[in-house]
C-alpha cells in the first residue's frame, strides 16, 4: 500500500447526501474478479447524464471529493473504494460516512475526512468561485486547504498512522500470531466447526 | 476510544453489562491500546461468490493459506439464476464469479454449497438453517446483511472483501469497539403487522445514519414474543439504521430453533452452551449509550416511500410533502426521492399501484415467510397485470414448502415459484426490474436502481407484499378484511408471527 501523507489535487464537488455505495457503483459491476479496473464503473449510472459533475472537463483528474453527508452508506462491497481509487481520487471529504466503507477505505489506502457540514459548504463554495481548483489535504496536520481557507477534518489516530505507513492489515496482525494460536487452545468445542459437514 | 464500553476493561467484568458486551469480550484476543482497534476472534466465516474473488487473490499473491477452513462456509446466491439452474448460467460475468468460487474453494479447502446442493441458498438463510448460526459466537461475511445472525445473540456483521481475505488469511478481524443502542419494542403487534413492520418504524425513526457507530440490541416483549424468523428479519435491516450489527439476547425460542440442527452442539456441548448462553443477556442496570422506543401497540403496516429504508410511513398514510423537511439535505434527498419514484405528495400510499411483487430476499424468505405470505393469497387470484415472483431463500426452504403445498397454492394464485437465491432483491441476475415499473418488495433496500435500472421499490412485509398482490395497490390484509363480504373469515388473522420452525 502507497504511503500517504500530503494530496494536493483537484477537488470535485459531489453536492448530494446520502450517496449509497449502489450510487457509487451499481450491483452489476460486482460480477467481476479482479481487484482493478473499475474506474468506468463509479457513480455509473449518474455518469449517463452529460451534466453530471464528474463529466465536467473542469474536474478530469480530480483527486479529492467533496461530498454531502452519509457518503457511502449502504452495502459492504469494497468495490465502491476500488471505483473511487481506479478513478483517481486519493481523499473523499464528508460530515459523515457509512461504517462499513470508511473502514473498507482506510484498507485501501482512501483518505476518507470527516468535515463539519458548514465547512464541506465551505469548500464548495471554494469550488463554484474556481471550478478546478487545487486543495491540499494533509493528513499531518488533518487540513484541507485552498486559497485563504483552512479547514479541518477528523480522522482517527490509527487509520492515520495505518495510511501514513502504508501497512498492510494482514501482516500487522500477522504479528500477533501466537496470541491467536492460545485463543484457539482455549476455544469451547460447542463452538461451531463447519467441517466435518453433518447432514439434516 | 473513552467514550465506547463495549471492549469493556478486562478488570471491570464484576460491572453491569450489555449482551454485545460479553459477546466481545469473550472474543479478545489482543486488546487493543488506547485509540487502537482490538484483535477479535471469529467463529464462523460466510463466503459467497460475490465478495470472494479478490480476497483469495490476495492470498494467492502472498501465499498465505486459508488459516481455519473448519470455521468456513462458502454458497453461491447473489448471481445464482432461479429458474432453469440445470442450465449452464447464460450470463457470463456471473458464470466466471461462481466459476471462480468454485475453483477457490477447491484450492483452499472450503466447504462451499454449489447451484442444485440440497444446502444452496442465500448465505443468511443457510447459516442459521445449518445450525451454525448460535448464541454468543462471532460470525462475519463479505455482505453487509450478516446483521441478520444477531438474532440469535451472535455478534454478526458484514465486512469488505480486505477483510474477508484477513478472516480467511488470520480468522481474526482488528476491530474498534461498537457503541451500545438499546431499541425497546414494548407492547402487543396486532394481526397483520409483523417483525417488517417494527424494523421499518425503526428505520423512519432512527434514519439510515442512526444506528451508526452502534450494536443495536433489540429488546421489550414485542422482540420476546417474535420467532425466530421474525428476529432474523429485524436484525437483518440494522445495516439499513446504518448500524453494523443488530442483537437479540437468546431465550427458549432461541434454543427451540436450534437445538437438533445439523451443526448445533450436541450431548454435553449443547448443555455446556446452554449454561453459558443462559449468561449472555444484558444484565440489570447495565447502561446502553443511547436509548429508542418503539410502542408495539401503535404499530400499522409500513411500507416506504422513498429510495432509502428510512423513507417509510404508514401504510394508512400519505406521501410526505417534501417541503415541511426541516432539514435541507432530508429536504432535497425527499425532493429527489419522490421525482425517482413519480408520486406526488400527499398521495394516499394505497392508491398506488404496483406492476410487481417480489417474496423473497435474506430479510423475508424463510419458510415461516412464505406460509405468512400463503396464508394471505391462498384460494386467491393475483391483481391482473402484476408480475409476483416467489423466491425461497435456500434450496431446503423450498423443497420444505413444497413438502407443505406452498408451491401449488403460489401457482394456483398466479405466482412464479423461484428456486433459490438474492434474485430481484439487488438483480444480479436475470430477475429485474424494468426502467418504471414499480415492485412492492420484502427485500431491504429501495434504493434506486437496486432491483433493476430504474425501478422503483417499496419496502413492504410478506403479508403486505401478499394483499398487494391480490389488490394491485400498495395493500395490507387489513384492507382484505374490509373488501370481505360479512362475516367472512378475517384475512388477517391467518398471519400467525409464532409459525414453529
Amino acid at each position: 500500500m502507497e504511503k500517504l501523507s500530503v494530496v494536493t489535487g483537484v477537488a470535485a464537488p459531489l453536492e448530494r447526501s446520502n450517496v449509497d455505495t449502489d450510487q457509487i457503483i451499481p450491483a452489476v459491476f460486482l460480477k467481476r474478479v479482479t481487484k482493478t479496473g473499475f474506474d468506468d464503473a463509479l457513480f455509473y449510472s449518474w455518469r449517463q447524464d452529460p451534466g453530471f459533475v464528474l463529466n465536467q472537463p473542469v474536474f478530469q483528474g480530480a483527486q479529492i471529493l467533496v461530498a454531502g453527508p452519509d457518503f457511502g452508506t449502504g452495502s459492504s462491497r469494497e468495490h465502491a473504494v476500488w471505483a473511487l481509487r481506479d478513478f483517481g481520487f486519493k481523499v473523499v471529504l464528508s460530515p459523515r460516512f457509512g461504517d462499513i466503507f470508511r473502514g473498507n477505505s482506510g484498507k485501501q489506502g482512501l483518505l476518507t475526512g470527516v468535515v463539519p457540514e458548514e465547512d464541506i459548504e465551505k469548500l464548495w463554495a471554494a469550488i463554484e468561485a474556481q471550478p478546478g481548483v487545487e486543495f491540499t489535504v494533509d493528513l499531518e496536520t488533518r487540513t484541507v486547504t485552498v486559497g485563504d481557507l483552512t479547514v479541518a477534518f477528523d480522522i482517527d489516530d490509527y487509520t492515520r498512522w495505518r495510511l501514513m505507513e502504508g501497512l498492510d492489515d494482514i501482516g500487522l496482525t500477522l504479528r500477533n500470531e501466537s496470541d491467536i494460536t492460545d485463543f484457539e487452545t482455549r476455544r469451547e468445542s460447542w463452538r461451531p466447526t463447519t467441517l466435518p459437514a453433518r447432514a439434516q | 476510544m473513552t467514550d465506547n464500553p463495549v471492549s469493556g476493561d478486562v478488570e471491570r467484568t464484576a460491572a453491569p453489562r450489555t449482551l454485545a458486551e460479553k459477546v466481545w469480550n469473550d472474543h479478545l484476543v489482543v486488546k487493543g491500546a488506547e485509540g487502537e482497534p482490538d484483535l477479535i476472534y471469529i467463529d464462523l466465516h460466510l463466503v459467497h461468490e460475490v465478495t470472494s474473488p479478490q480476497a483469495f487473490d490476495g492470498l494467492r499473491q502472498a501465499g498465505r493459506p486459508v488459516r481455519r477452513p473448519d470455521l468456513t462456509i462458502a454458497t453461491e446466491d447473489h448471481n445464482t439464476p432461479t429458474v432453469g439452474i440445470d442450465q449452464p448460467i447464460a450470463d457470463l460475468t456471473s458464470r466466471t464469479q461462481i466459476e471462480t468460487l468454485r475453483r477457490n474453494a477447491q484450492e483452499f479447502g472450503i466447504r462451499l454449497h454449489s447451484l442444485g446442493d440440497i444446502e444452496q441458498g442465500i448465505v443468511h438463510v443457510v447459516g442459521p438453517q445449518l445450525g451454525l448460526t448460535m448464541p454468543g459466537v462471532t460470525v462475519v461475511c463479505g455482505d453487509s446483511h450478516t446483521s441478520t445472525h444477531g438474532a440469535f445473540g451472535a455478534m454478526a456483521f458484514g465486512i469488505g472483501t480486505s477483510e474477508v481475505e484477513h478472516v480467511l488469511a488470520t480468522q481474526t478481524l482488528p476491530l474498534k469497539p461498537f457503541k451500545t443502542m438499546a431499541i425497546n419494542v414494548e407492547g402487543t403487534l396486532r394481526p397483520g403487522v409483523t417483525a417488517k413492520d417494527i424494523i421499518l418504524a425503526v428505520i423512519a425513526k432512527i434514519g439510515t445514519g442512526g444506528g451508526q457507530g452502534y450494536v443495536l440490541e433489540y429488546r421489550g416483549s414485542a422482540i420476546r414474543a417474535l420467532s425466530m424468523e421474525g428476529r432474523m428479519t429485524i436484525c437483518n435491516m440494522s445495516i439499513e439504521a446504518g448500524a453494523r450489527a443488530g442483537m437479540v439476547a437468546p431465550d427458549q425460542t432461541t434454543y427451540d430453533y436450534l437445538k437438533g440442527r445439523p451443526h448445533a452442539p450436541q450431548g454435553a456441548d449443547w448443555d455446556d452452551a446452554v449454561a453459558y448462553w443462559d449468561t449472555l443477556a444484558t444484565d440489570e442496570g447495565a447502561v446502553f449509550d443511547a436509548e429508542v422506543n418503539i410502542d408495539a401497540d401503535a404499530l400499522e403496516p409500513f411500507v416506504t416511500w422513498g429510495t432509502n429504508p428510512g423513507q417509510g410511513v404508514s401504510l394508512s398514510d400519505t406521501v410526505p410533502d417534501p417541503s415541511v423537511i426541516a432539514d435541507h439535505n432530508e429536504r432535497a434527498a425527499a425532493e429527489r426521492a419522490l421525482e425517482y419514484m413519480d408520486l406526488a405528495a400527499g398521495t394516499p400510499l394505497k392508491d398506488i399501484k404496483v406492476d410487481a411483487v417480489f417474496m423473497g430476499s435474506c430479510t423475508n424468505s424463510r419458510i415461516e415467510d412464505l406460509r405468512a405470505f400463503a396464508s394471505i393469497v391462498k384460494g386467491k387470484k393475483k391483481a391482473d397485470g402484476v408480475r409476483v415472483m416467489v423466491v425461497p431463500g435456500s434450496a431446503r426452504v423450498r423443497i420444505e414448502a413444497e413438502a407443505e403445498g406452498l408451491d401449488k397454492v403460489f401457482e394456483e394464485f398466479g405466482a412464479e415459484w423461484r428456486f433459490a437465491g438474492c434474485s430481484m432483491c439487488l438483480g444480479m441476475n436475470p430477475d429485474q426490474l424494468a426502467p418504471g415499473e414499480r415492485c412492492a418488495s420484502t427485500s431491504n433496500r429501495n434504493f434506486e436502481g437496486r432491483q433493476g435500472k430504474g425501478g422503483r421499490t417499496h419496502l413492504v412485509s410478506p403479508v403486505v407484499a401478499a394483499a398487494t398482490a391480490i389488490r394491485g395497490t400498495l395493500s395490507s390484509p387489513w384492507d382484505l378484511d374490509a373488501d370481505a363480504p360479512a362475516g367472512a373469515p378475517a384475512a388477517a388473522a391467518s398471519d400467525e408471527q409464532k409459525v414453529g420452525a
